[in-house]
């Protein structure tokens, strides 16, 4: 320690004292924590930055943009079949069903409708692609919490979905497959079976999962009255899918709305929850992907013979207009806002995707709350990186 | 239980009739009166798709009134999203351009879409009505000079995202609105990428992959590179 | 063989201890990571864990250990870098200073402590130390709040531990680990001899609050907050690689053995079986064979102790600490208060 002169010694005191008043005053004595963008718990690169005081939650704001790949700007120099490439890759676990609304909405630019039997196969890939989604957060959810376990079970039943959407379109996790007018090819033979076979599997799944995660004390005890969204909170941010249907708004796109698409041909049940706590967003989707399962079901019984893809010409011109068609997706209501100009591509796109409306609502809902509620409020609401960034 | 669809609609999608029969939407004609009626003034222009969605376009200084109206009086409590159209065509075309040919004149006129439009970029909104389902899409226009409107935030929490993104991508900016950050670029990005005349940085990097020989092929094959450039062209016209 | 051994110098003997209580820790350390870590939780996945290394992956421990070995050294720029070196080795020290109280066999035992007990739980705190500085000097924020979650923690569960074994003290009226083995496999319940007098019948409540308690002095799930690997990626071990995180590695896997070890010894017996099955009464008439098959036994109690921890460990999610502390305070202590008293009241009225 070196021997300070006096007068230094009274200004360096005098210092210190001024500094720990400005502490006072402002309430800067929290640590700020980096979550992410490199964490276990983001299911991505999402950034949460954290003002924390104690264990206790001060204020909170993701940071995204580290995935931003310029879509909309992409999407004004491709043509129409091209942008199905670039649109798969939005919410990248259950992809064919990113590819529907956009499809969906050229289609009505250009007064085209897919053919029956196509319209019935995309609605089964469409849920398909729902159960290898949500099938993948009922197990991550564990390991968010805590619970090593589910997650290989969770993994293990979702290459089933996998490999049926790839001996179907030819990709695991970007089809591709679904084209203006209808869709790229037929089923291959033996497939109707075959998923029949799978969804039994993947109801034992639900049923396990119900049974070793839901039904566990200390999971019930880390979810229940945590993260409460409100009704009408949930309504003025835009949350969709489960996490509005948690908040008990009756709200399901596949019922709600009359589209090309042959949900209202198969007999299923809307799953809502009145309390809007995490434990009921999470409810709401295990129960989701059940009424998924049955759903395929019915309609595997039901789908009609005849050509898979509408008579279109072999250059796409959609004519001019704007067209907005939006879906029931499995994080929540994905929509396109396609502008056309009569070109061989879009004028302008604007995709609106569900997490970005879901996440948007955290800096508001992670007030107050502890540390590990953090990841169980972000796990509950389930968002998908790519559908963040774009 | 069998799945309920909306009431009061008739629609009719496919185009595979030779007649198309009129269409008759009550419920968003007698939506679009109520609204016409309450907005008054504020109220510019519409479009209606019957069985399929109606646009409205406001007044600029009327935005954030407007958007109250609809959602107290007509019930449009849901927000769907908020975004910009830049209607001035993109003077790279699709960005298919061959280097070394000198850059096309393109028409960049700006021609607006549904509901009409008097300055080249245009705000529009997504509402939906919670309890009927019915959508409504709104526009507004704004100002070519100094773009701005009205922030929505005090309305619509959720808007706060959306802004922001409208803002660092089109650079509009949203009066009241005191947290304008960049949401995905970075802090230092310079410009504003969705316009039409920001240029996409990886087709000025590097050529379009389609139009395949730039430069003559090495032995001299210059009529084969020359055929090559004049079918890679008529593509270009046809699509520009 | 006790004989064998008195000819052995006192330095020898020292040495012979410093190797046995290596492979008393080491090798129940190895085992469980082996057949509870690689393979019971794969199984438990519906996978085959690792296949490559030896014989049904037997071997991929020392190719992990190697790996780690070979790892560079990293300290991170603004650690404090002495105490950071120091950490690990507080926590498995504190695992080799505990296993000397184990008896292993009549007369295959380290030391012969009268307080075994109470030096058990004495010394089992230290490794709260270790935890607690790895947190502070790591200069990370993630470790920090990993080690401040770790010392509230464990201090809380350190009470429901001493008050568990309490009852066995009481029922055994003796803090010697070696005479409360004798008792258990002397004694009789329900007038049958044949069974011994397994605390683990009677003092059932203090069984159960020990096993939690241990469960949560190893930050095992679910009571995992300090490490909370979704959370804190790695609590107070993010910083450490290398050697330092084998170090910590053995650490816990080593503890685990020895919590089992102590736990078998307080309530299943130790090394014994009743002793009425051989016809002896009392330690001295214990044979001399007993010696190398104690540990034996010994070894199967304490992976039948473990499997139970491993098993909840994989199968649960974590509390958060604030229920983890309710838990404690408001549940376990009461229940371990009121296990004290009554097996006061019955030794005193029986």
């Amino acid at each position: 320690m070196t021997m300070l002169g006096d007068r230094q010694q009274l200004s360096y005191i005098a210092s210190q004292a001024a500094d720990a008043r400005l502490n006072l005053e402002l309430e800067t004595e929290g640590m700020t924590l980096n979550i992410g963008p490199q964490h276990p718990a983001t299911h991505g690169t999402l950034r949460i930055i954290a003002r924390l005081d104690g264990e206790q939650v001060v204020w909170a704001e993701p940071a995204c943009g580290y995935m931003h790949r310029g879509y909309e700007k992409l999407t004004e120099v491709r043509t129409f079949p091209q942008v199905t490439t670039l649109v798969n890759r939005i919410d990248w676990l259950g992809s064919f069903a990113n590819e529907v609304p956009f499809i969906l909405a050229a289609e009505k630019l250009m007064g085209v409708e897919a053919p029956t039997r196509a319209q019935y196969i995309r609605t089964i890939l469409f849920e398909l692609s729902r159960i290898a989604n949500v099938s993948l957060f009922l197990g991550d959810l564990g390991v968010q919490l805590g619970a090593i376990t589910p997650v290989f079970l969770a993994f293990r039943d979702r290459e089933y979905v996998l490999n049926l959407i790839e001996s179907a379109t030819g990709g695991r996790f970007h089809p591709n497959f679904d084209r203006i007018g209808g869709l790229k090819d037929d089923l291959p033979a033996g497939w109707i079976d075959e998923t029949r076979a799978v969804m039994k599997k993947l109801r034992s799944f639900c049923d396990q999962i119900e049974d070793l995660l839901f039904g566990n004390e200390i999971f019930q005890s880390r979810t229940r009255g945590i993260g409460v969204i409100p009704r009408d909170v949930a309504l003025q941010y835009g949350l969709s899918g489960a996490n509005l249907r948690a908040s008990g708004v009756d709200w399901d796109l596949r019922r709600d709305q009359t589209l090309p698409m042959v949900w209202d041909k198969a007999d299923w049940k809307v799953w809502t929850h009145p309390d809007g706590d995490s434990f009921a967003r999470c409810w709401v989707r295990l129960q989701e992907t059940r009424e998924s399962t049955k759903i395929v079901d019915q309609l595997l019984g039901a789908i009609p013979s005849g050509p898979v893809m509408a008579k279109v010409p072999k250059i796409i011109k959609v004519p001019e207009g704007e067209a907005w068609v939006s879906t029931e997706n499995p994080l929540g209501e994905m929509g396109y806002y396609v502008v056309s100009r009569g070109d061989l591509g879009p004028f302008r796109v604007k995709i609106r995707s569900a997490s970005f409306n879901n996440i948007s609502i955290t800096p508001w809902l992670l007030r107050g709350v502890y540390v590990p509620d953090i990841v169980t409020i972000l796990a509950s609401l389930y968002f998908i990186l790519g559908d963040i960034d774009r | 239980m069998p799945p309920k669809s909306p009431n009061g609609e008739v629609r009719q999608l496919s185009s595979s009739s030779e007649t198309t029969t009129p269409v008759v939407d009550l419920e968003r004609e007698q939506m679009l009166e109520a609204i016409e009626l309450s907005l008054g003034d504020a109220f510019v222009d519409s479009h209606l798709k019957p069985g399929d969605d109606l646009w409205i376009r406001v007044r600029t200084d009327s935005w954030l009134g407007s958007v109250q109206k609809l959602r107290d009086h007509h019930s449009f409590d849901y927000f769907g999203f908020l975004s910009a159209i830049d209607w001035m065509p993109s003077p790279y075309g699709r960005g298919e351009d061959d280097p070394t040919e000198p850059a096309p004149v393109r028409d960049t006129t700006i021609r607006s879409g549904y509901a009409g439009g008097d300055t080249r970029m245009q705000v529009f909104i997504r509402l939906v009505n919670s309890k009927t389902h019915l959508g409504i899409t709104v526009k507004v226009d704004v100002a070519d000079s100094s773009p701005s409107v009205e922030s929505l935030i005090t309305i619509f929490a959720g808007a706060n995202w959306h802004e922001r993104e409208t803002h660092e991508m089109f650079g509009i900016d949203f009066v009241g609105h005191n947290d304008l950050r960049n949401m995905y670029l970075p802090v230092d990005f310079e410009g504003h990428p969705l316009r039409k005349d920001f240029p996409l940085l990886a087709r000025m990097v590097k050529p379009w992959p389609g139009i395949v020989d730039v430069e003559p092929l090495p032995g001299g094959d210059e009529e084969d590179s020359a055929e090559v450039k004049a079918s890679a062209q008529s593509k270009d016209s046809d699509a520009s | 063989m006790i004989a064998l051994l008195a000819e052995v110098p006192y330095w020898g003997q020292s040495l012979l201890r410093v190797l046995g209580g290596l492979v008393a820790v080491l090798l129940p350390a190895g085992t469980i990571v082996y057949v509870f870590l690689f393979k019971m939780m794969s199984f438990m996945q519906s996978r085959l864990g690792p296949m490559e290394a030896g014989p049904y992956g037997s071997m991929q421990l020392f190719a992990e250990v190697g790996k780690w070995l070979q790892k560079e050294d990293i300290v991170p720029d603004r650690a404090d870098a002495r105490i950071f070196k120091m950490a690990p080795v507080i926590v498995l020290v504190s695992t080799f200073l505990l296993v000397v109280v184990v008896p292993f066999g009549p007369e295959a035992w380290f030391t012969d402590f009268e307080t075994g007990v109470f030096y058990a739980l004495a010394v089992s705190s230290i490794s709260v130390l270790g935890i607690l500085i790895a947190g502070w000097s790591s200069a990370n924020k993630y470790s920090l709040l990993g080690g401040l979650r770790a010392a509230g923690q464990l201090i809380a569960y350190e009470l429901p531990m001493v008050l568990a074994v309490m009852g066995v003290v009481i029922q055994a009226g003796t803090m010697n680990l070696q005479k409360i083995v004798v008792a258990q496999n002397t004694g009789s319940m329900f007038g049958i001899d044949a069974i011994g007098h397994p605390y683990v019948i009677s003092q059932f409540f203090g069984f159960i609050i020990f096993m939690i308690a241990i469960q949560a002095e190893l930050t095992q799930a679910p009571f995992d907050m300090p490490i909370a690997e979704s959370e804190l990626v790695s609590g107070y071990m993010t910083e450490y690689s290398g050697f330092r995180f084998l170090i910590f590695f053995i650490g816990e896997f080593a503890t685990a053995g020895v919590f089992a070890m102590i736990a078998s010894v307080l309530f299943l017996g130790g090394w014994g079986v009743p002793f009425t099955w051989f016809g002896w009464t009392s330690v001295d008439d214990v044979a001399n064979w007993m010696n190398f098959v104690g540990p034996l036994i010994m070894f199967t109690k304490m992976m039948l102790l473990v499997f139970i921890i491993m098993w909840i460990r994989f199968s649960y999610p974590r509390l958060r600490e604030d229920q983890l502390q309710r838990f404690a305070w408001k549940g376990l202590i009461p229940v371990a208060l009121i296990n004290i008293m009554v097996t006061a009241i019955l030794k005193v009225v029986f």
